[in-house]
């Protein structure tokens, strides 16, 4: 399943350390942060409940930049 | 400006404002300190938390450590050395703050430039209740509903004229500036804007389905598929703040070291640790991070804005290195309609004999019968027509005005026994003969496009080395065309899996580097579209199928467009390669300055702040395509 999320990011470089933060998410096959139209593209593996995934996508984001919001 | 960047500002002009005024306070000592510890405090507060937080959350070698520790750094080395200097540290807190301002706006900006380019969303569809208009969600309008343009309104949703006639811009769909007619019956796309008269529309399409919607999705989804030179950038960056910083950290302590006891002289101490904090200052990367994505999205907004839709920075990169370009002759080349090419050995005016011919096809919807008819041009008399008769095979005989008029292929003279002259032209041949004497023929062939010519040169001038002609036609049509347009090689009377073949065989024997395109019409032709280097489907507009297996969609069916979707991808490229090199460069430099002692704090501040501000100045270049 594939969903996208409106981000809130200040410079692209936050952005590429979001996009790894949420590849290594548990539960997450694939992620892509597209900076210039601040959304986030995220593929999950079968049978995960996307929205405790992102939650969790969400905190790891937080932790690599604290200036950052991912809108659920 | 948004309420971040309005604070920011604010802060950044007080600091300023403050850091000027102290330099006329006669004030020494711990004072001093306190007072410059106010505008550092106003300006650098948030680097200072987010360097604190990243270094809490083991993220630390960001900008914003960077930032601190030169900052605090320099703070430090003046107390130490008590020489007050204190404006340095607070300066290049305030060029980062600049930088970082200019970029937030320049991005911001830049990113709403895009989108208005790309603005054809249309807000609500009108639908007629009671007689009177009503605004709706154009995603709650059923297919099959009737929907009311009106002149100077977006069409929503795709559909089916059925009453009005009036004239379309389509320039948001084909960056095409010439207005099309259309009237009942004819097919309508959403995102055209009606000019002149009211349309009734009957949809045939949800809107999510509609081309305006895709178009849309496709633009926007495009900057998420990441070329090669952004995914080097990111590696780059992560590889190359850490390494900064550990050589500024042996810039601080190796060369005193080796100094005191290699050397036996004076360690120096502060001017190597001033230099190591030079070196953080030039280090940042934001310069390179921002300015290749952000060319890449100006390319790509700028390509949809001509027409051009471009489904990802990857395909940008690959379409710029193309070498090979090869088309499918039908629906590319040509019109994919048969048209009248030529009228021979006549005995009457051309006029004349294409109206006996109209007159006498005028029953039969046969596309032949059709482009005779189109070809007459005028309202057909049928009145004039009597006794039809149609040879199955062969062609029509017939009474025009009294006189008895045939009009068919070679067979048919033959069984008329009447002597018929062979063209030496290529196409489907009329031969007409009136009241049992040969009147001459009529050649109708598919027609090539107009700019077909022009666009191929115009592709040997952007740097194509081949150009290739595949079609299911007969041997003498693809010559006669591939002469014509001047196309290097031709491959005729293919079956469509040859066609892939063919593909196949020519990628085998590329260049490695060079790449090769495939131009389809988008109809049946998927699978060659994939299997190219690139696939560009052309005069795609409303076809899903096209979209859907083509990399590069262009949105109208002018081959000269294909050139131009490689001159913008070279433009965009040249941009992407001059701002790696002119940001790595620079800042290589700087940093040989800064550790010989020749760069000060200011020259790193330039290296930073001000190759950021180039780069996004340069990226924002490749937006503009207009006249390429």
């Amino acid at each position: 399943m594939k969903k996208t999320y409106k981000i809130e990011v200040d410079c692209a470089n936050c952005a590429n350390k979001m996009e790894a933060a949420a590849k290594r998410t548990p539960g997450v096959l694939d992620a892509t942060v597209n900076f210039m139209t601040l959304k986030m593209n995220v593929e999950f593996e079968e049978g995960q409940d996307h929205k405790a995934v992102m939650q969790q996508v969400r905190k790891n984001c937080k932790k690599v930049e604290d200036d950052c919001e991912i809108y659920l | 400006m948004s309420k971040k960047q309005k604070k920011m500002l604010i802060r950044i002009l007080i600091s300023a404002v403050m850091l000027v005024a102290f330099s006329y306070v006669p004030v020494t000592g711990m004072v001093r300190f306190g007072l410059y510890l106010i505008p550092y405090l106003i300006i650098g507060y948030d680097i200072l938390i987010k360097a604190a937080k990243g270094i809490k959350n083991r993220q630390i070698f960001d900008e914003n450590f960077l930032m601190a520790i030169a900052t605090i750094g320099a703070f430090a080395l003046a107390v130490s050395q008590q020489s007050g200097e204190y404006t340095e540290a607070i300066a290049v807190m305030l060029f980062y703050q600049i930088g970082e301002l200019f970029q937030s706006y320049a991005v911001g900006k830049s990113r709403r430039n895009i989108s208005e380019l790309m603005d054809i969303r249309p807000d609500y569809a009108n639908i007629e209740r009671d007689g009177k208009l009503e605004r709706v969600d154009p995603d709650e309008v059923d297919i099959g509903s009737v929907i009311v343009v009106q002149p100077g309104e977006k069409v929503p949703i795709d559909g089916i004229v059925l009453e009005g006639t009036s004239s379309l811009n389509t320039s948001a769909l084909t960056g095409e500036s010439l207005p099309r007619n259309i009237r009942a019956g004819d097919e309508i796309l959403s995102g055209c804007i009606n000019m002149t008269g009211l349309l009734r529309i009957q949809t045939t399409k949800a809107f999510g389905e509609s081309t305006v919607s895709q178009i849309l999705d496709l633009v926007e989804n495009a900057s998420s598929r990441k070329s090669k030179s952004e995914d080097f950038i990111s590696k780059f960056a992560r590889v190359y703040t850490p390494a900064v910083c550990i050589a500024a950290l042996a810039l601080a302590i190796l060369p005193p070291l080796v100094r005191m006891l290699g050397m036996g002289m004076a360690a120096q101490w502060d001017v190597w640790i001033y230099r190591a904090l030079t070196f953080l200052v030039i280090s940042c990367p934001c310069a390179l991070v921002i300015s290749i994505p952000l060319g890449f999205f100006a390319g790509i907004g700028g390509a949809s804005n001509s027409g051009v839709l471009v489904k990802g920075s990857n395909y940008l990169e690959t379409l710029s290195k193309t070498k090979t370009v090869v088309f499918d002759k039908t629906g590319t080349l040509t019109q994919g309609v048969f048209e009248v090419n030529g009228i021979h050995h006549n005995a009457l005016e051309d006029a004349r004999l294409l109206e006996y011919a109209a007159l006498v096809e005028s029953s039969s919807s046969h596309p032949i019968s059709k482009s005779l008819q189109r070809a007459y041009g005028q309202e057909i008399d049928r009145s004039r027509v009597t006794d039809i008769q149609e040879i199955g095979g062969n062609g029509i005989i017939a009474k025009v005005d009294g006189m008895e008029v045939a009009a068919g292929n070679a067979k048919l003279m033959e069984r008329l026994h009447i002597p018929h002259i062979d063209c030496h032209k290529v196409g489907t041949i009329i031969h007409m003969a009136i009241d049992g004497q040969y009147a001459g023929h009529i050649v109708i062939s598919d027609r090539i496009k107009p700019s077909a010519k022009a666009a191929m040169a115009a592709l040997k001038k952007a740097g194509v080395q081949q150009t290739v002609m595949l079609t299911g036609d007969a041997e003498a049509v693809a010559n006669q065309v591939a002469d014509t347009l001047g196309v290097d090689q031709v491959y005729s009377e293919l079956l469509p899996a040859q066609k892939v073949e063919r593909v196949e065989a020519l990628l085998a024997h590329k260049p490695s580097g060079a790449k090769l395109a495939f131009v389809g019409d988008g109809i049946n032709d998927a699978p060659v579209l994939r299997r190219a280097d690139i696939g560009i489907a052309m005069g795609a507009m409303g076809s899903d199928a096209a979209i859907e297996a083509a990399d590069v969609v262009l949105m109208d069916d002018d081959p000269m467009k294909i050139a131009k979707a490689i001159r913008i991808s070279r433009k965009c490229l040249r941009i992407v390669y001059q701002n790696i090199v002119f940001a790595i460069g620079i800042k290589l430099v700087c940093l040989a300055l800064g550790a010989l002692g020749i760069a000060n704090m200011w020259l790193a501040i330039f290296a930073d702040v001000g190759v950021m501000v180039l780069a996004v100045l340069n990226a924002i270049r490749a937006l503009f395509v207009k006249k390429l």
